[in-house]
């Protein structure tokens, strides 16, 4: 607190002018602290008295909220630290979605459409928000599934596009439901149908997005193969893949008829990764975010499992741990041609994410 | 399937990539249904940076829609009968059934429950 008043004195004047009549309240706002007792509250909003406001004191709807925040971290003991690590102090310009209630509103339990690969509200909304989704964007998840990032994204004015291999899943309906719903009744839920844009089933490896399409933002949770499969179109056997060619039904090639159901083959995270980088690298406008969930086992070398691409810079690694795994919130931007990053592709890293083999071994 | 996004979709084949013919896709034997929704021009003119004139003009054509001027008027902004026009092709139009085929390899896909489909046959993929 010492190191906060002591920049706040040698600058405050020029800052709090235009706020020193109007109707006011301070505020302490903690991260992770004990609850504070009232007097000692009272003490650390006493120990501003030298900004010399001369306004009103209101608690209800006052004209500027001044806030003294502070974050704490966790001792051993499970018990914050008696002082916190951080403090800041500042004048209230606006407050996140959050405390209207968002992350209650978006809760999956309360959405006409979901499933078991549906990422939680929270997270959805978080990632959208870092991919800094905004009014007359392009947003795009290929790995949609039941839509919870695209959701996210048209709550944040993004138009969303989305695509899967899954065609049921976009489809829509769960086992033993009347009333079909899908993603975009979600949307219709949630006041946002105009943000809807659409659909598509496809392999995200052979993708029928056409190359010079801009895309603002690409938000996704890749398969990880546990719930959901990992797999491309395709066959690992080629002589039924021979047969199909020239199968024909009624004269008619087989592969060509609208009840033709495409095989699919397994496929490894890692190839998945780089072919989502290297696609991102080429839609993204220069500044264009990719933002995606990478999981791996905790006793992995996981710094050097982090796919990476030259035009691609990655800026956050956020992490959310689980029992012996964890998944980490990868952010990267996309940028122009006087960055040099360097490309590192599954050829290049160290060894393996094996995750969905390391998840079924119980990470043995 | 937003007409919309006909002007988004190619052959998924790779080998399709280099070709002109890949897109957009013919569309045939289409059943649509219009899908009410509000009309907000100023969506409408910043989608146009990204759309592909000659390929609505071709797609609206398949369709049987052939009041769609063959070059892209300069000034869109101030034409409200254009812009509505638009709205109500680009965003209201839906296929609910129908094929894509690609004019360089021949491959066909389809449409289903307003579901375009492009996943390919192994021979195909890659
Ligand atoms: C982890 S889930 C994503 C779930 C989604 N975030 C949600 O809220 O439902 C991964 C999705 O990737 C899809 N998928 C797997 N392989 C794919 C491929 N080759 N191309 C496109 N989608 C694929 C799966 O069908 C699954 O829906
Ligand atoms: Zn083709």
């Amino acid at each position: 607190m010492d190191d906060v008043h002591a920049d706040v004195r040698t600058r405050y004047e020029k800052l709090t002018e235009p706020y020193m009549d109007c109707t006011f309240k301070f505020e302490v706002v903690e991260y992770q602290g004990a609850k504070k007792a009232k007097k000692e509250q009272i003490r650390i909003i006493d120990s501003f008295k030298y900004l010399g406001l001369r306004g009103k004191i209101r608690l209800s709807n006052p004209a500027q909220v001044f806030t003294v925040l502070q974050s704490y971290s966790i001792e051993a003991d499970l018990c914050p630290r008696s002082e916190p690590d951080y403090c800041w102090f500042g004048r209230q310009v606006g407050l996140s979605a959050r405390s209207h209630g968002i992350v209650d509103r978006y809760e999956i339990a309360k959405r006409p459409y979901f499933g078991t690969t549906t990422f939680e509200s929270e997270l959805s909304l978080v990632t959208c928000n870092l991919a800094l989704v905004k009014e007359g964007q392009l947003v795009y998840d290929p790995f949609v599934g039941t839509g919870s990032f695209a959701l996210a994204a048209g709550h944040f004015g993004g138009y969303t596009f989305g695509s899967d291999i899954d065609f049921l899943a976009l489809k829509g309906g769960r086992p033993g439901q009347k009333d079909i719903k899908r993603l975009k009744d979600n949307f219709k839920h949630y006041g946002t149908q105009t943000k809807f844009g659409d659909v598509l089933c496809m392999d995200f490896t052979n993708s029928a997005l056409r190359k010079d399409l801009i895309v603002d933002t690409i938000v996704c949770d890749p398969p990880y193969g546990i719930r959901e499969g990992l797999r491309v179109c395709g066959t690992t056997n080629l002589e039924s893949a021979k047969l199909t060619e020239n199968k024909l039904i009624d004269g008619e090639k087989a592969f060509l008829r609208r009840e033709y159901v495409q095989p699919k083959k397994p496929c490894t995270l890692d190839f998945m990764l780089d072919d989502l980088l290297r696609f991102s690298a080429e839609r993204l406008p220069v500044g264009g975010r990719l933002c995606f969930w990478m999981p791996a086992a905790d006793d992995e070398d996981i710094p050097r499992l982090i796919p990476q691409h030259e035009k691609l810079e990655l800026i956050y690694v956020l992490e959310q741990s689980f029992y012996r795994w964890s998944r980490r919130l990868l952010v990267y931007v996309k940028r122009d041609g006087s960055y040099t990053g360097k490309t590192v592709t599954k050829e290049e890293r160290a060894h393996e994410n094996n995750f969905r083999e390391r998840y079924f071994n119980r990470f043995i | 399937m937003k007409f919309l996004t006909t002007n988004f979709v190619k052959c998924a084949v790779k080998s399709c990539d280099a070709s002109e013919k890949s897109f957009p896709l013919k569309y045939e034997e289409c059943q649509l249904q219009s899908e009410e929704q509000e009309f907000n021009p100023a969506f409408i003119v910043s989608m146009l940076d990204r759309i592909d004139w000659d390929a609505l003009v071709s797609v609206a054509a398949d369709l049987g829609n052939r009041s769609i001027p063959a070059e892209k008027p300069e000034n869109i902004e101030q034409n409200e009968a254009l812009l509505r026009e638009l709205h109500s092709l680009l965003l209201e139009t839906q296929i609910v059934e129908g094929k894509m085929m690609c004019q360089n390899c021949g491959h066909i896909y389809y449409i289903k429950d307003s579901i375009p489909n492009f996943l390919l046959p192994p021979h195909l993929a890659n």
